[in-house]
């Protein structure tokens, strides 16, 4: 027995990143732009996406559709059934204990249920965590992330890879502001120093704060020529 | 935690460039800004591996450190925290020269002798 070296320098996620750029051509075929929505557990975004869809988008109403991304369940697709959008459940469940994100291959899995003719713009919500839906695209134009101010101001100091990942950081659940030791300047001094590029918005789902600007933030995004992945 | 997934792709990716052989060392390039747990990924990959031609092969993981570049006034530094403004300039026009990297750089497999049959 002898031992032969292989060279191979290629990139991990190649496989993922090659199933990424084929969802991407059939959301462009169907000319619709697919934004991932990420965050820690808990931070909002289905509450974000009850509230910004209650009604039709500003500028001229652009149809959404929502992917709900969890481990298990569908307590999150519930929430949307009457906000009368399409939602289509995708549960990460099964193999090693569910995985705690969406790839590129489980998104492509669920493309056949999405009614991508009667949308321009699909929301994939991802499972929530910090850490591997960085790593993972799925075919999307844009990400963004929700992060709580329940979460504290050193996240994204702890999550850079996230947090540079995304063109838009919601900071939610500002309703609780004064009830929290919670520095919002020192979580806005560290977010501009782990990602000078985010634009910020902030918002309470529970009081409607801040959801017409992430309202009309969808709707131009809806209008978005497809990007280069 | 994301180490398991991480695994997962490197052991899919040495899988396919072995072609069914066997393989002994699986050499991995991981930027220090994918914040890879050595240990981590070396236990979730013995895992994955295990019933594969990978299985009981070693990963070799070097960690590749952070590199900067302000595309404003050109100064060069290596960030120990996750700070991407320019130190020098304050700009935000900042290019990462390294640090991202996550790729499996060889494989080595276990081969039969070449068997060398004399003429006569």
């Amino acid at each position: 027995m002898h031992r032969t070296r292989v060279r191979v320098v290629e990139d991990a996620l190649d496989a993922n990143n090659t199933i990424a750029r084929a969802n991407r051509a059939d959301f462009d075929r169907e000319d619709v732009v697919v934004l991932n929505l990420m965050s820690a557990p808990g931070a909002g975004k289905t509450s974000l996406l009850e509230a910004t869809l209650a009604a039709p988008l500003p500028g001229g109403g652009p149809r959404v559709g929502v992917l709900e991304g969890d481990v298990q369940g569908s307590l999150d697709a519930d929430r949307l059934a009457d906000r009368h959008v399409p939602v289509v459940q995708l549960n990460t469940a099964g193999g090693f204990g569910g995985e705690c994100h969406l790839d590129a291959n489980m998104v492509r899995s669920a493309i056949d249920q999405l009614p991508l003719s009667e949308i321009e713009l699909l929301v994939i919500e991802n499972v929530g965590n910090l850490v591997c839906p960085a790593e993972f695209r799925v075919g999307e134009d844009a990400r963004a992330m929700v992060c709580s101010v329940t979460e504290g101001e050193d996240k994204p100091l702890k999550y850079p890879l996230m947090f540079r990942a995304c063109e838009l950081v919601v900071i939610n659940k500002i309703d609780l502001l004064p009830h929290l030791d919670f520095d919002l300047d020192l979580l806005l001094h560290h977010l501009d120093a782990v990602n000078p590029h985010a634009r910020r918005m902030l918002t309470s789902a529970r009081t409607g704060e801040g959801i017409e600007e992430l309202r009309e933030w969808l709707s131009t995004l809806a209008a978005r020529a497809p990007a280069v992945l | 935690m994301h180490e398991l997934s991480i695994a997962s792709a490197v052991l899919d990716t040495a899988l396919r460039h072995a072609g069914g052989r066997r393989v002994t060392t699986v050499a991995v390039r991981a930027g220090a800004m994918r914040q890879v747990v050595p240990r981590s990924l070396e236990f979730y990959f013995q895992i994955v591996a295990r019933d594969t031609p990978c299985e009981r092969a070693e990963l070799q993981l070097t960690e590749i450190p952070t590199e900067l570049r302000c595309d404003t006034c050109d100064t060069r530094w290596s960030p120990q925290v996750p700070a991407f403004r320019c130190p020098a300039c304050g700009g935000a026009e900042v290019a990462i020269t390294a640090g991202q990297e996550l790729e499996v750089d060889y494989i080595e497999l276990e081969q039969e002798e070449a068997v060398c049959i004399a003429p006569g």
